[in-house]
């Protein structure tokens, strides 16, 4: 979905918010990428193991073990019994990202996000339109190929190809030609299509939307009513098919949680909204906030 | 693939068909990516053979299916023998390896690598290490090996972590000088660890003893063969009793005055 916005996107936020209150979630997911990513350089760098291993397992302080769980889904139609270690590992993921939102592990951790981030960002820039139109629903199909394959071949086959893992693993171990994966996806999404890596294909994604589907952390429209329709939100969204059930929920009684698993909590929306439309709450936390009245005046 | 959602609006035949038309181009796609990603997988397990796994690891195929690519066990490697595979190398991305000549396996007594596999794609019943099967040894260039040659070399032997077990040295008569002998350093697959400190150590520009997967090294004599003077030794007496046993002939001088006549 493109949407055309006859202003510069988030101008006005920038206007009433200033360029802190407008930013102030993507610093903080950037913040969060560089700090769970630097987390994995202390003990190469310093010989002090805060945390050993990769994205894919990992222990912290030679005590907590943290593993991917779609690696374990693929080992185990691979055929492998596994072990505890993993499986405590898996189970930890999962229930924090069940708690936190499955896609934030998108928005707020996997490195691949700043590059198809730099990528849209560039392609805005560009003034760049069109391209391939994936279907979002790709990614389930992809989640769905790497099981399938994965029995048939006896491998872990998506780690054979996954930019993330490889992107990560290169930095931390030795980079290879780990750059050209990368590469691959940055100019995918520049010219071929839009958010086309992230929003559509990945099957990383994908997975952590199945284990964010009851997750507690969502994003409310709160204050939808006060919502001016300037369609910043729209267009800065990876995932803008979440908005609108939420924020244009009110005729037909919808609440205003973003509800969809496919929603990422990356919080651009919040950041960009000039009226405060949004905000993180709780997924139980139905509350409409009633429109004040200077809102509405500046809408 | 798919546009968008079918409208509501258009006929549920017509959004039918369409979303039938969406799914099975989307699918088709997929597999196609899914037949490529596959083949990969497939010919990803194919490493080259100076490639040698952690001690504890299975078959390739069996590795593939549970090594989660994180670099536990090359974090918890003391002596920086094992890496993980960086795209480009023709190892699979990602998995942990070793090449014997440029750093050996120099196998610690706690095997720290082992218990450091979340996933046990390492066996996690691999608690000695001379029961580790990384590879097997095998002299591969017996014209370029200096023992061959009727040197004393022996560096393989003595750098040995199993010596006189995994590799001894076998002495041969040396035609060239008909005086000497020959230590001819001989690998055996029931005690070589493969842990490769002989390939590390050989003292050739170019390795001539190195270690080798066991599916490359090791040939497997057929099921029904019976070897008789084992199956004597375990029955501890002859298999068949009241064989006549006729003298060897041999002639009365062998070539080069070797031997002493027959009997």
């Amino acid at each position: 979905m493109t949407v055309v916005t006859n202003h510069r996107l988030g101008e006005d936020a920038l206007k009433e918010k200033g360029w802190f209150g407008s930013h102030k979630w993507l610093i903080l997911r950037r913040v969060s990428q560089i700090f769970f990513l630097s987390l994995f350089f202390v003990g190469p760098l310093t010989g002090f193991w805060l945390v050993k291993g990769n994205l894919a397992g990992s222990l912290t302080l030679d005590f907590l073990p943290l593993t991917d769980p779609l690696m374990l889904v693929q080992s185990f139609f691979a055929g492998h019994s596994i072990a505890t270690d993993a499986l405590i590992g898996a189970a930890i993921v999962i229930v924090a990202y069940a708690l936190l939102g499955g896609r934030t592990y998108c928005s707020w951790v996997c490195p691949i996000n700043v590059v198809t981030d730099a990528s849209n960002w560039l392609r805005q820039r560009m003034g760049l339109k069109g391209g391939v139109q994936l279907s979002r629903k790709a990614r389930y199909w992809v989640l769905a190929m790497c099981v399938v394959a994965s029995a048939a071949t006896g491998a872990i086959v998506w780690e054979m190809v996954n930019p993330i893992t490889i992107l990560q693993r290169g930095l931390i171990f030795g980079v290879g030609f780990a750059w050209a994966v990368v590469l691959a996806v940055f100019l995918f999404d520049l010219f071929v299509s839009r958010r086309g890596w992230c929003s559509h294909l990945c099957p990383v994604g994908a997975f952590y939307s199945l284990i964010g589907l009851l997750s507690l952390t969502r994003v409310s429209a709160v204050r939808r009513s006060a919502c001016n329709n300037c369609m910043d939100c729209y267009a800065v969204c990876p995932e803008p098919q979440v908005i609108s059930p939420a924020l244009k929920g009110e005729e037909k009684e919808v609440g205003p949680i973003i509800l969809s698993s496919d929603c990422t909590n990356c919080g651009r929306c919040i950041d960009v909204c000039a009226p405060d439309v949004f905000e993180f709450t709780n997924r139980f936390n139905g509350e409409v906030e009633p429109s004040a009245p200077a809102l509405k005046e500046a809408a | 693939m798919s546009k968008s959602i079918p409208s509501r609006a258009q006929g549920s035949g017509s959004s039918r068909r369409q979303f039938l038309a969406d799914s099975a181009r989307t699918a088709c796609g997929v597999g196609v990516f899914g037949l490529g990603l596959g083949l990969y997988a497939n010919s990803a397990k194919s490493k080259p053979a100076t490639a040698l796994r952690p001690p504890g690891a299975g078959l390739e195929k069996d590795f593939l299916g549970s090594c989660i690519r994180c670099g536990l066990c090359v974090r918890d490697c003391p002596w920086g023998t094992l890496r993980l595979s960086e795209l480009g190398d023709d190892v699979s991305v990602g998995t942990p390896y070793f090449v014997a000549r440029e750093v050996p396996c120099e196998m610690c007594d706690d095997i720290p690598c082992v218990p450091a596999c979340p996933t046990g794609a390492l066996d996690q019943a691999l608690t000695n290490i001379d029961d580790a099967r990384m590879g097997l040894a095998v002299l591969i260039d017996q014209e370029a090996c200096l023992n061959f040659l009727g040197l004393r070399c022996d560096v393989c032997y003595r750098v040995c972590p199993v010596i006189d077990k995994a590799i001894t040295l076998e002495r041969l008569h040396n035609f060239r000088t008909n005086k000497h002998t020959m230590f001819i350093p001989t690998v055996h697959s029931d005690h070589c660890t493969g842990c490769g400190k002989c390939e590390r150590s050989c003292v050739l520009p170019t390795a001539a003893i190195r270690v080798l997967p066991h599916k490359l090294a090791k040939g497997k004599i057929g099921e029904h063969y019976r070897l008789g003077w084992k199956e004597k030794e375990k029955k501890g007496e002859a298999l068949v009793k009241g064989i006549v046993d006729t003298p060897d002939r041999l002639p009365s001088t062998l070539p080069n005055g070797v031997g002493g006549g027959g009997q």
